[in-house]
């Protein structure tokens, strides 16, 4: 029997269990996180793209020593059919500035160095822990955890769940619902290890510049999905991902569109030669804001992934993680300087403060486009890529085709694979969804 | 009785990766682990404590970061943990790892209790040497049992244990007196997973750091590279076949596959077809 | 902190300067010995194969090639002398006494010690056994000497240093190892690693016994008894000509029959990948990589194993590698000589039967163990 008591216990040292814990460390609540893996981010996947502003809000000088791999300043939208792309690159050396935007990262670099900072602030952090169940008191309220460790639970005032898309805690508690196979997304990552010179060479890129891939169309052979290249220091991760139930629907597995992607002719050139070390799967939760489930209740709080807080459109999760992480713990730091009870009542502050942020302003947002994606997932997927790349091949191939016709060709093309009408409604239904 | 498990942290050798253009180690993103040789010694270790009473104290030398095993291992029972790192002792060969290491390990027996067992792991999966352990026992007149499968008895009272060898055509029994230097097999134990209260106070535990003078070495032209009789001149990659394996067609069925295969394995190299024969008929 | 690390040039005259400078109280040290590993009456094979490669050495240097015999009085020593002579000797020292009869780190390390001590060889060489590491690790910290331990390749160099090269991190790379300043260079090597040499019977060499005083009663260790393997008759997976080995990919522990069936029928030995020892399915004793036997078959055939670096450095000393395996990017096809991408489990007992057919001539049907 564990005597000692803590202020809160975290679950989960990713990207929201290391804010919130960090955020309460620093401001002198006594905090116990549990991780499973063997190490903070030993099984955590990510393409990842790290946004700097939201960890700036937490750790101001992180740049200075956090394993950050490149500074973006390169994004390349790609619109693919089975061996064309048709792209728009965006490049801006504004980017190299010195407090760079965005940074590619190794999960398992950062959120054990992320983790820790917040041991420096005094987290007591045990990994190879798994938290198995909640411990309730008779009215409901959730008063500390079990682990796999022998030696009986421990207490605390309130739990932060920051488990993930993945964890069974709050599921098996009944806190959350389990996603349903619509609202989450299967990627597969792989991670291509090249020397840092050949990487520079290929992406057209110097020092520590990176660039990113975005590529939808057929590679997802008409499922809702994106696959995406992006440059480490002395790798290329490569990964793609779909519907959870796309994949049941179509009988077919990431490894197996990943093994498509890699071998497309746009990206093959790209990781040629290179070495693979790492091959990862993991859910993403992509059924946006009404998927959300209930984030508080009698002494617990729900962040990040669990509370599937993910922008699927912006393809931003870390930072809604992070975020809502640290709100988390500044609103229970309030409720605790005030010594008030960790109630249901008291918790909603962490919901309201939640709500005035970007997290659930821009998934408002989005509220529509999940089922959009899904409803209209072959036209997006499968019909315009092909369009787009006819119209560029006729726009480009020269024939001896006179233009007027080649042109004529195009615009019939369109119609007749999606009617006038179908063109009309999906760019209406596109933009309310974006609105 | 007080044990002391020498532990190395190592990188992960399944995860290394080579650079394919300088062959040097790329570590970035190389997960480093405990030595996992060295978990069968300090199981075994725990076990004893916990049988006959008495305390372990896990010892490393390595960079700071070396902390994080040493940590590792509180979590899974053991009472203390001494960090020895210093610049000096950069690039060590075996002879100067095993001199280092035997000066801490005599300041730990002045600091915390006469030592009675120390126990190394059989060898590491970076260095693959083997020869800390044997360098250790020699440097302080230890009596040296390695490959051990099992221990039989830690008698304190007169100061002996009995134990069991593995040598190349079976194995020994052996007693002998202590104090002794001890590695153990791997597969000889089942490595615990820590209780609650061990994580708990591991994560707080102060973990002992001492430099080379703090271990009470005075000459530390006997550590590190300096002290290192052995110069690494060369390091590169295991030269690459040329070519790739000659792939045999699939025939119709498992049965043409493999008369094309035995076809195949004949033409490559044809003086096989007499040795199978001779084997096959016995001889 | 490892001796597998690139050391950079060593700033002033260390120790292990990377300029040889031999100091004046080593120039003395002349001529390559092996250790002649005995127990119970049986010279382990590796001391031939390192008097193979010591020869080599010994010529190259133009000096003698020596074997250290040590045991209990008898004619087993004689008898190790002889064989060392065939295999390439010119001389054994010999040290004969009762404590001797059985390895202890202790007599055995004074005994070696003091040989070296009065004899000065300049390079000194042991098999990478249980005992040749157990000794070799207490001599050279006595001799404050360098040891390069676990070799697969020795070679002098132009300036006549021991070039000891080994396996590193795992097997992912090798590196060479020098012990410039110091004598003598001290080196283990891996068995099987370096090549059986021919035996030339009845060659003969000068025996130079060695007194070492050595009493009983001054040893702390003592041997209460010897339990020898059970298993009497002991895999000769190191030494086979034929192996058949599995992998994971054979999906069951009931499949790894299909490769002993194979084995049975060629005449071979078995093995396999690690995992299935950790697994139970197959005894240790029969793992073939790093962490278990390395071999050196003229054919080997490898059944649904992927080819991992830790198991690669086992076989790649094979004179021929054929693969089976699905997957046709599985690395093994990057080493192999002959491969086949198809389903294991379906095509063992195909192969097996096709071999059996076209051998039937020769054989004594054996049935599979
Ligand atoms: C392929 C892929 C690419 C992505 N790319 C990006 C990107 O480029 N940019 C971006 O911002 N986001 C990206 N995301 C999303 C982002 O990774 C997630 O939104 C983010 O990791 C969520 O953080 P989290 O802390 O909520 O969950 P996680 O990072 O999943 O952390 C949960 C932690 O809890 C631990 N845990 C779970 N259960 C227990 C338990 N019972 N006891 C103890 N510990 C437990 C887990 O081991 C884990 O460490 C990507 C996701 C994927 C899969
Ligand atoms: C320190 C250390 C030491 C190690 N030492 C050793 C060692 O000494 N020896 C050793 O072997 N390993 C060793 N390993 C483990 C090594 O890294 C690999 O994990 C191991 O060799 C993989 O075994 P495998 O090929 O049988 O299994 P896997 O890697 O799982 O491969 C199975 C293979 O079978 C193929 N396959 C699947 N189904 C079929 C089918 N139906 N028919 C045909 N093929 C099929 C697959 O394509 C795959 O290539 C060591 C690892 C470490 C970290
Ligand atoms: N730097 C080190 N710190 C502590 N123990 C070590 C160190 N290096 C080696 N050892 C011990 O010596 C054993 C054999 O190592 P090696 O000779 O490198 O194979 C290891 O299993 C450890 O127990």
């Amino acid at each position: 029997m564990i005597q000692e008591k803590f202020d809160a216990i975290v679950i989960g040292a990713g990207m929201a269990g290391n804010a919130a814990a960090y955020t309460m460390a620093s401001r002198g609540l006594k905090v116990l996180q549990l991780e499973r893996g063997e190490y903070p981010g030993s099984k955590n996947v990510q393409g990842g793209i790290l946004y700097a502003d939201m960890v700036e809000k937490i750790i101001p000088e992180f740049r200075n020593e956090a394993p950050l791999e490149r500074r973006l300043i390169e994004q390349r939208f790609w619109f693919m059919s089975d061996n064309a792309h048709t792209g728009m690159h965006y490049r801006n050396d504004d980017f190299n500035e010195e407090k760079g935007n965005r940074y590619t990262i190794i999960r398992s670099q950062f959120d054990r160095w992320f983790a820790k900072q917040g041991q420096a602030k005094g987290v007591l952090l045990l990994c190879e822990t798994t938290a198995v169940e909640l411990i309730q008191d008779p009215y409901g309220k959730v008063i500390g955890v079990r682990t796999d460790r022998s030696g009986g639970p421990i207490h605390a005032d309130v739990v932060v769940l920051a488990e993930g898309v993945n964890g069974l805690l709050g599921t098996r508690s009944e806190l959350r619902p389990r996603p349903q196979p619509s609202q989450v997304a299967l990627a597969v990552k792989e991670m291509h290890f090249l020397p840092a010179e050949v990487i520079e060479q290929r992406f057209n890129i110097k020092g520590d510049e990176g660039v990113v891939i975005e590529a939808a169309g057929t590679i997802s052979k008409g499922m809702a999905g994106m696959g995406f290249v992006y440059t480490n220091k002395e790798s290329v991760s490569v990964g793609l991902g779909c519907l959870v139930s796309d994949f049941a629907e179509n009988q077919t597995s990431p490894a197996h569109l990943l093994e498509l992607f890699k071998k497309h002719p746009s990206v093959a050139p790209l990781i040629a030669g290179s070495e693979v070390k790492e091959y990862a799967a993991h859910l993403i939760p992509e059924g946006g804001y009404k998927a959300i489930p209930k984030l508080f209740g009698n002494g617990y709080v729900i962040c990040g992934d669990a509370a599937q807080l993910n922008n699927a459109v912006h393809r931003e999760g870390s930072n809604l993680a992070m975020t809502s992480g640290r709100i988390a713990g500044e609103a229970i730091f309030q409720i605790k300087s005030r010594r008030d009870p960790f109630t249901a009542d008291n918790l909603a502050l962490y919901k309201q403060m939640l709500d005035e942020s970007f997290v659930i302003k821009d998934l408002k947002k989005y509220k529509d486009m999940p089922d959009l994606l899904h409803t209209q997932a072959s036209n997006l997927f499968l019909t315009y890529p092909q369009l787009v790349t006819k119209a560029m091949e006729n726009f480009v191939r020269v024939d001896g085709t006179p233009k007027i016709e080649k042109e004529k060709h195009t615009f019939s093309s369109f119609r007749k694979a999606r009617g006038a009408l179908g063109l009309l409604g999906d760019a209406v239904r596109f933009a309310r969804a974006w609105r | 009785m007080h044990f002391v498990v020498c532990i190395k942290q190592v990188p992960d050798s399944a995860q290394i990766r080579v650079h394919p253009v300088t062959n040097t180690i790329m570590r970035q993103g190389v997960p480093t682990i405990i030595n996992p040789y060295d978990l069968f010694s300090l199981e075994e270790a725990l076990r004893w404590r916990d049988k006959v009473g008495g305390e372990v104290t896990v010892l490393t030398m390595g960079p700071p970061m070396a902390s994080d095993s040493l940590r590792k291992a509180l979590t899974i029972g053991a009472d203390r943990a001494v960090l020895l790192t210093d610049r000096f002792f950069a690039g060590s060969d075996t002879l100067a790892t095993s001199f280092a290491l035997s000066a801490a390990l005599k300041k730990i027996g002045e600091t915390f209790g006469k030592i009675d067992i120390v126990f190394c792991g059989k060898q590491t999966i970076d260095g693959d040497t083997a020869q800390v352990g044997p360098g250790v026992a020699k440097r302080l007149s230890l009596e040296q049992i390695t490959y051990v499968s099992a221990i039989n008895e830690v008698n304190g009272e007169d100061g002996t244990v009995t134990l069991e060898r593995r040598s190349e055509g079976g194995v020994q029994v052996l007693k002998t007196n202590l104090p002794a230097m001890i590695t153990m097999l791997e597969g000889s134990n089942t490595v615990r997973r820590g209780r609650i209260d061990d994580a708990l106070r591991a994560a707080r535990a102060e973990i002992v750091s001492w430099n080379a003078k703090e271990a009470g070495i005075e000459d530390v032209t006997m550590c590190g590279l300096r002290g290192s009789p052995t110069v690494v001149k060369k390091v590169f990659a295991p030269s690459p076949r040329a070519e790739k394996a000659a792939l045999v067609e699939v025939g119709a069925t498992p049965a043409a596959s493999a008369e094309a295969l035995i076809e195949a394995v004949l033409a490559k190299s044809p003086k096989i077809e007499d040795d199978l024969i001779k084997l096959a008929s016995g001889f | 902190m490892s001796d597998a690390k690139p050391a950079a040039p060593a700033a002033g005259a260390g120790r292990a300067s990377m300029k040889k400078e031999l100091p004046e109280r080593f120039r003395n040290h002349k001529h390559v010995w092996v250790f002649i590993e005995m127990e119970r009456g049986v010279v382990h094979p590796v001391s031939f194969e390192l008097l193979g490669q010591g020869r080599k050495l010994a010529d190259k240097l133009g000096v003698e090639l020596a074997g250290v015999v040590m045991g209990a009085p008898g004619p087993d020593i004689l008898h190790a002398c002889q064989e060392s002579f065939a295999y390439g000797a010119d001389l054994c020292y010999t040290i004969e006494n009762p404590v001797l009869a059985d390895y202890r780190n202790e007599p055995y390390s004074k005994a070696l010690t003091a040989v070296v001590e009065a004899h000065k060889p300049e390079i000194l060489l042991l098999g990478a056994t249980t005992l040749g590491r157990d000794l070799a690790g207490s001599v050279a910290t006595t001799l404050l000497t360098g040891l390069t331990a676990d070799c697969t390749e020795l070679n002098v160099d132009d300036d006549k240093s021991l070039a000891a090269t080994r396996p590193t991190f795992g097997g992912s790379l090798l590196c060479t190892i020098y012990t410039l300043n110091f004598r003598p260079q001290m080196a283990t090597a891996r068995p099987r690693a370096m090549p059986m040499p021919e035996r030339k019977e009845g060659r003969e060499g000068r025996i130079v016994p060695f007194a070492v005083d050595l009493h009983e009663q001054d040893i702390i260790t003592k041997i209460l008894s010897f339990i020898p393997d059970r298993d009497s008759n002991k895999t000769n997976l190191a030494f086979a000509d034929v192996v058949v080995a599995g992998g994971m990919g054979l999906q069951g522990p009931e499949n790894f029959q299909l490769v002993k069936n194979l084995a049975a029928v060629l005449g071979a030995e078995y093995g396999c990948s690690r995992p299935l020892v950790q697994k139970g399915w197959v005894p240790s004793d029969r793992q073939i990589g790093q962490t278990g036997k390395t071999i050196r078959p003229k054919l080997y055939i490898a059944a649904g194993i992927s080819g991992a670096i830790q198991h690669r450095v086992g076989v790649e000393g094979a004179d021929l590698i054929v693969a089976i395996n699905t997957d046709k990017n599985a690395p093994i096809y990057d080493f192999a000589h002959l491969g086949i991408v198809t389903d294991a489990v379906r095509f063992l007992p195909a192969l097996t039967e096709a071999f059996r057919k076209r051998l039937s001539p020769h054989t004594r049907d054996r049935m599979a163990g």
